[in-house]
């Protein structure tokens, strides 16, 4: 069955220099060096792309991030908590917007 | 109850020959022998004989999921008196400095004492791999005395320090007996600064992905294990899970075999090939046959024909220096990331 999200897709990624090699060049020294141990551990920065993998709901990133912090040490338990995060700002987020709606309300009524 | 070693349920995987087979038929990007080769290692030599490691058989308490060897409480396999007696007399006849024995669980074997007082007499390092639950069985309590009498290196066998991981991989209550067998060993010395008494863990990830940074692990499960239960150990080793046996029938079962392989092989280090430990290791099998690791052997991949097969046929290691290493898909699991040895890893 066809399907835009396709898991052998994920290997493919590289596929994306082909017809901007210069660009993916670029993007890959980024992003290698923004997992790279700095101040954060890597584990630490795999655990954060694991939660933003959720939010903003990337199949290949979940998969490959929840590979990449089992092969930074990372325990289910860890993941499990990193996740409930991103799930947390994505209800909190919709939450407080419910300021604005209650902003709205007030100027509207009397 | 039946017991889940490959050869009590029949599974066609308990056949040496169907595993080369299963893992041959994989559509890896490149063999083995062509990424050694690329690492500056045309042809893979030894690099001389330091460790005389020795399977003492298949027999075991446990049947871990992940086992390599297939081992269990029903199997039979044991070394037998003349194997284990060559064994000595090529240590006596050579300067290979370390015993490394394992098995199964080595310490079921009754030459296993015999053997440790006999190569401690001629002055070797000896090291014991323990998978710890066997000093939770009445007759062997006084193991790690033993051990500690004789100044014998354990290298336990422990997953993981969270309880459910560890039972995961190795069976249900086998963390807290293992907790158990680690503060025996701590009471007696072991792990401990300065009394000589070396006790370093081992830990396989509990799945189909590659070991953490051993450092990092280290400094974890020693601010951990200290934390939650006082326990202390000298090092921690990462190593790679092997596509053999119990593991390798997981790995089909559980749709990972392909992307497992693949990630082994596209994770290759070639600084990993220099410190390959076939390099300096003779594998010895219950049987007597010569390996170049114990994962050859399980694989019933011996060394190659040209150099002695058994080791009644060696009387040093000498005709053994000059072969090449028998290669195969598996050994990409030596290679990836940070490299992986019965020491842990390698770069």
């Amino acid at each position: 069955m066809d399907t835009y999200y396709h898991p052998p897709d994920l290997a493919k990624f590289g596929d994306m220099g082909k017809d901007a090699p210069e660009l993916w060049e670029k993007f890959l020294q980024w992003y290698n060096a923004v997992f790279a141990e700095g101040a954060l551990t890597e584990r630490e920065k795999a655990l954060i792309a694991l939660a933003v993998s959720h939010a903003v709901q990337c199949p290949y990133c979940i998969d490959a991030y929840t590979s990449g912090s089992l092969e930074k040490g990372a325990t289910p338990e860890q993941m499990t908590e990193a996740v409930h995060v991103a799930a947390a700002i994505r209800g909190g987020a919709s939450l407080v917007h419910g300021v604005q709606m209650r902003n709205k309300v007030d100027k509207l009524s009397m | 109850m039946a017991l889940p070693t490959l050869l009590n349920t029949r599974s066609p995987l308990a056949a040496p020959a169907a595993q080369r087979a299963a893992l041959e038929a994989l559509p890896l990007p490149r063999p083995f022998a062509g990424a050694a080769a690329s690492a500056g290692h045309a042809r893979l030599v030894p690099t001389g004989t330091t460790i005389l490691q020795i399977n003492l058989g298949k027999r075991c308490n446990q049947a871990c999921h992940h086992c390599h060897v297939d081992a269990g409480p029903d199997r039979t396999e044991v070394m037998g008196d003349a194997v284990v007696e060559a064994c000595v007399d090529l240590l006596a006849a050579t300067g290979i400095p370390t015993l490394d024995i394992t098995g199964g669980a080595p310490e079921l074997h009754p030459r296993f004492r015999d053997l440790v007082v006999r190569a401690r007499a001629l002055g070797r390092r000896v090291i014991d791999r323990c998978n710890l639950t066997i000093t939770t069985l009445p007759n062997y309590a006084g193991l790690p005395a033993f051990l500690a009498e004789h100044q014998v290196e354990v290298i336990a066998s422990l997953p993981s320090y969270a309880a459910t991981q560890t039972d995961r991989q190795r069976g249900d209550g086998v963390f807290e007996q293992s907790v158990q067998a680690l503060r025996a060993f701590n009471a007696l010395g072991y792990g401990r600064e300065g009394s000589g008494l070396v006790l370093n863990l081992v830990t396989n990830p509990v799945g189909a992905f590659l070991p953490a940074s051993q450092a990092t692990l280290e400094r974890d499960w020693k601010r951990e294990l200290k934390r939650r239960y006082e326990i202390e150990f000298n090092a921690l080793y990462t190593i790679t899970n092997m596509p053999i046996s119990r593991y390798l029938e997981w790995l089909e079962q559980s749709g990972n075999l392909d992307a497992y392989m693949t990630k082994l092989v596209q994770a290759f280090n070639p600084a990993a090939v220099e410190g390959l430990m076939c390099r300096y290791t003779l594998s010895v099998g219950w049987d007597g046959r010569l390996f170049d690791c114990d994962f050859n052997q399980m694989l019933d991949l011996p060394v190659e024909p040209s150099a002695p097969q058994t080791i009644f046929d060696l009387a040093d290691t000498a005709r053994l220096d000059t072969r090449t290493i028998v290669t195969a898909p598996h050994c990409f699991g030596c290679t990836a990331g940070a490299g992986s040895s019965c020491g842990g890893a390698t770069t």
